[in-house]
């Protein structure tokens, strides 16, 4: 006991050891097979043949996937703003309630997301067609507008879907982070500052930082790789980089493409996320 | 001090105030509209569970035909509980892990930290449909092969293929694990300091100071991971073999032919169910009134 | 309080999960162990029996389908992967009353999906029923088991020219289950004079009232059939010219279109949200059924058409086979073929089945198309390797503005 003390190194591996050898086995082994396919010649239909080869990865770099990829980017950055305009204070607003309300809140809002995810899909389908969507049907009828507004099968359909369904992933890291925050000291800062408005900005925002660097990456990163969603609220009438490598998986049955596709974007990502985690710690201290 | 400046710091205690509570105000209607919009596609679900059509389209008038038919279909109620078993299951074991992460990355320093911390980035980053065939074909490979887990479970008896609940703990300790360390990053020290001083015992520091302090990051992650399992069509698809279906399966499978409002009453059922369990816990949280209107924020 | 309430779930919590662990920890070390056999079973798919069931008791007095082989008993219980909502509602029920055998169903919603998932190695599908183009591959790829003939006598009600299919002649590995058509549906309601040439829907104008409100399906291999037919061009072409001319004219199109659907499609067009779709014949007819308001044609030009089959996969045991060959058999069954026909809106290939069919049915043209519609229909063929480039194409029209 003594010696793990003093000897934090060991301590970290004994907490660790467990979910690492479980990842090691379960997820980085099988991840070697994708890596090793993208360097695979494509079975004719499906599979693979095994003759090394570097073409996949430089298929990779076809400029209407990296016109795709920019356009994934895009809606995920645009969606991942508006998810964050709108959960911050959500969450502010949930860890504001009484204590024992809190739970029950956020309870209340990831409940809508255990109803099947098609079927919401389905609602807001319903709600958002051109000429027999509920809004546009009842605008209409209110006389609020005279033509129907183009809220379907379009990129603010695609992106409206997106909020909805990750502001709960939002939400959920910006409240564990300012779940905490002491009423007390608010008060302090309320006295100190001498405005709410100040008060917020110098001891709410800075603790809340890494709920909010949490939950734009849990909601940046599947944005970035959704397929489903632009699917049916999209109309289907564009890609996504999510689309492009389900495709290569199944309709065009070239898995050693797909698994280059994965690769690359898995390896661009990763650096991302590292370089804005180093980034947003560096940020947080200079607060 | 001065009764001048004793008024001015009144009244610019009173305006304060009304500021503070215009800003309550304004915060609990925008949590109400926020909710209002998180419900609203929930709401079209319900009626359509209602609808005297195979349709869920066009309102063709009421009926309540579709839960009677839902409680005939034996699959689409095993696939119930295959759901909620898989996704209780894997949140528990993925809760676990993930915190452990957390606490690992976020309280220690190491030689490979990171390679450690950019391995649990990856399940996140993954698209699904590489990591679910990369699944498969490593169950396959390996041998592991879809042995189900067979269990009593409220009475259902299930079958539960290890590889999907392996599958759904591999993407979910990372999901678990990011919302966790947002809770630990900034959280205060010294009080763990001194409970260690004062108990001079690792663990009951943990139990008693850092795991508490740490509720709401691991509610928060088990809650994220509960719900993306229950959700997960991908993976659940290709990892798992003949003859289990989840709730999702089951309706993704139905999409080519229409899914029917029988699928709009599965859900509604489950609404009910998990709405009306919250409910209670207000309730009795209230019961149990812990001096909540004391530390009423606004 | 508070504090009490949530140290006490961790507890439970905790106390779960060692237990979990536990059960984890076992399984991980022993799973592989179990599995041995099978997993050497699933590649090499030998017919070897699995050791726990086979008691080899005397054949107990078996109703009308007694297998040939004296030593195989079918199993008790198989699984058949199939579209969901495909059969009637209480075959499964007859089959098991007639033979003792269970069915239960798991479904997937596309052929792509059903190809990866069989080629990743999942097993314990007796009986699937992929379509033409994928029965192509999964013969090519050694997927299927060969059927045994003896097994399925009623293999004599099938229409002759089901027996002579370009991508299994002489059923060696399949029988066909259902067949269908890809053509146009419209809203009656709100359209009276839909295009009767797919340069209509390609080169629709603005004055068109269905600019704007019709969909294509969300699939390569059928949109570039339509427009490669419509063209005037062999829709499993892998000239490029061609295809580029194809392409260039989906983009042109584009504009026009509402969006790609596999799957909504034909409920937008009941609702009256859209006017016009592409799309299979048995989704528009079923949909009629529930909102009365849709027509089904097939373009003057052509359209495609396609076959679903029931095959068993490799690595089933003896006793699947045996059991998945008497449902086959049972499907092939006059009765059983037209139910299951009439129920879908989809041509049975069952000869025997239409004599005591329905006239509604059997004469329905959107069902059975007439000879002369019928020359002008196209399979979609796999193309192998040439598929990527057809994907290429299809990623370009996805993503022009």
């Amino acid at each position: 006991m003594e010696r793990l003390r003093r000897h934090p190194e060991l301590q970290a591996w004994l907490i660790l050891a467990i979910p690492v050898i479980f990842l090691l086995i379960f997820f980085m082994a099988p991840l070697l097979i994708v890596f090793v396919y993208s360097f695979l010649e494509r079975g004719k239909y499906g599979g693979v043949e095994w003759v090394f080869t570097l073409d996949n990865i430089r298929r990779v770099f076809d400029p209407l996937y990296f016109k795709t990829f920019l356009r994934s980017f895009y809606i995920a950055i645009v969606t991942t703003l508006i998810t964050l305009g709108l959960g911050y204070p959500l969450a502010y607003f949930i860890a504001k309630s009484p204590p024992s309300r809190r739970n029950a809140l956020v309870f209340a809002l990831m409940i809508p997301f255990w109803t099947n995810f098609l079927i919401r899909t389905y609602a807001w389908v319903m709600l958002l067609r051109t000429h027999t969507g509920l809004i546009n049907v009842t605008l209409m009828n209110w006389g609020i507008i005279s033509k129907p507004l183009p809220l379907y099968g379009n990129d603010f359909a695609i992106i409206l879907g997106l909020v909805y369904g990750w502001l709960p992933v939002m939400v959920l890291p910006i409240y564990a982070a300012l779940e905490r925050l002491d009423e007390s000291l608010l008060e302090a800062a309320r006295d100190l500052y001498a405005s709410s408005g100040k008060a917020f900005w110098r001891v709410t925002w800075p603790l809340s930082i890494p709920g909010v660097v949490a939950g734009s990456m849990l909601v940046f990163i599947p944005s970035l790789g959704a397929f489903v969603t632009p699917a049916i609220l999209g109309g289907g009438k564009s890609l996504m980089i999510g689309n492009i490598i389900s495709n290569q998986f199944l309709g065009a049955h070239d898995w050693p493409f797909g698994s280059a596709l994965s690769m690359v974007m898995m390896i661009a990502m990763l650096i991302a996320t590292l370089i804005y985690f180093r980034w947003t710690k560096k940020s947080e201290l200079a607060t | 001090m001065s009764v001048k400046t004793e008024q001015m710091q009144s009244n610019h205690d009173i305006w304060e105030r009304i500021k503070s509570k215009l800003g309550g105000w304004s915060l609990s209607a925008y949590g109400i509209l926020a909710f209002a919009f998180l419900y609203l596609p929930i709401l079209i679900l319900v009626i359509f569970s209602f609808n005297d059509s195979r349709s869920v389209s066009k309102w063709a008038g009421f009926t309540t035909e579709w839960y009677g038919k839902m409680l005939q279909d034996g699959q689409i109620l095993l696939s119930i509980w295959n759901s909620l078993f898989l996704a209780i299951v894997s949140t528990i074991i993925a809760t676990i892990l993930g915190t452990l992460v957390a606490l690992g990355l976020e309280r220690y320093r190491f030689r490979g930290k990171t390679a450690v911390d950019s391995m649990f980035y990856l399940p996140v980053i993954i698209p699904d449909i590489a990591m679910a065939i990369m699944l498969l074909l490593f169950f396959n490979m390996s041998g592991i092969g879809f042995t189900p887990w067979k269990v009593n479970f409220f009475g259902a008896r299930l079958a539960v293929p290890y590889s999907v609940i392996i599958g759904h703990v591999a993407f979910n300790t990372s999901f678990v694990a990011i919302v966790v360390r947002a809770r630990l990053t900034q959280m205060d020290r010294t009080l763990e300091e001194a409970a260690q001083d004062l108990y001079a015992n690792a663990w009951q520091t943990f139990r008693r100071v850092t795991l508490p302090m740490l509720m709401p990051g691991i509610v928060g992650g088990a809650l994220l991971a509960f719900t993306l399992s229950l959700d997960d069509f991908v993976i659940t698809f290709f990892t798992s073999g003949a003859g289990f279906n989840t709730l999702p399966v089951r309706v993704f499978g139905m999409i080519k032919k229409g899914v029917t409002p029988k699928i709009n009453a599965v859900s509604t059922l489950m609404l009910a169910v998990s709405l009306s369990l919250v409910v209670i816990s207000i309730l009795l949280s209230r019961r149990s009134g812990d001096g909540d209107s004391v530390q009423m924020g606004f | 309080m508070q504090r009490k309430h949530l140290l006490t779930l961790i507890v439970i919590l905790l106390i779960a999960v060692m237990a979990l662990a536990a059960c984890g920890g076992g399984k991980a070390t022993e799973a592989p162990k179990q599995e041995k056999p099978a997993a050497t079973e699933a590649p090499k798919a030998t017919e070897a029996p699995k050791p726990t069931e086979a008691p080899k008791a005397t054949e107990a007095p078996k109703p009308t389908e007694a297998p040939k082989e004296e030593s195989v008993k079918p199993a008790d219980e198989i699984v058949v992967y199939n579209w969901s909502d495909y059969v009637a509602p209480e075959m499964y029920d007859m089959f098991t009353e007639q033979t003792g055998i269970k069915i239960s169903e798991d479904n997937f919603s596309s052929n792509e999906d059903l190809l990866a998932k069989l080629q990743g190695g999942a097993t314990g599908y007796s009986v699937i029923v992929p379509s033409d183009y994928t029965v192509y591959i999964m013969i090519e790829e050694g997927m299927l088991e060969e059927l045994d003939h003896d097994n399925i006598p009623n293999l004599k009600n099938l229409d002759p020219e089901f027996t002579k299919l370009y991508y299994d002649p002489g059923n060696k590995y399949c029988v066909p289950y259902l067949w269908g058509t890809t053509g146009v549906g419209y809203n009656t309601e709100l359209l009276e004079n839909p295009p009767q040439s797919w340069e209509g829907i390609f080169k629709a104008k603005e004055s068109d009232p269905w600019y704007g409100r019709m969909t294509l399906l969300d699939d390569v291999r059928e949109v570039f059939s339509a427009a490669l037919i419509y063209l005037g061009y062999d829709n499993n072409t892998k000239d490029e010219a061609q295809l580029e001319e194809a392409k260039q004219l989906l983009i042109d199109a584009k504009k026009g279109v509402a969006g790609y659907d596999t799957d909504n499609y034909e409920d937008l067009i009941g609702a009256g949200e859209n006017l016009l779709a592409h799309g299979w014949n048995g989704d528009f007819l079923q949909a009629a059924d529930e909102y009365g308001n849709i027509d089904y044609y097939i373009p003057e030009e052509g359209g495609t058409i396609w076959i679903d089959n029931m095959c068993i996969p490799k690595g089933v045991t003896p006793e699947e086979k045996l059991a998945a060959e008497m449902y086959i058999n049972f499907v092939l069954d006059p009765k059983v073929g037209d139910m299951l026909g009439e129920y879908n809106y989809y041509a049975t290939p069952n000869k025997a089945a239409l004599e005591i069919a329905d006239p509604e049915y059997k004469e329905n043209p959107l069902v059975f198309p007439p000879e002369e519609i019928r020359a002008k229909l196209h399979f979609i063929k796999p193309l192998g390797e040439f598929e990527s480039v057809y994907q290429r194409l299809w990623d370009e029209v996805k993503s022009a503005q």
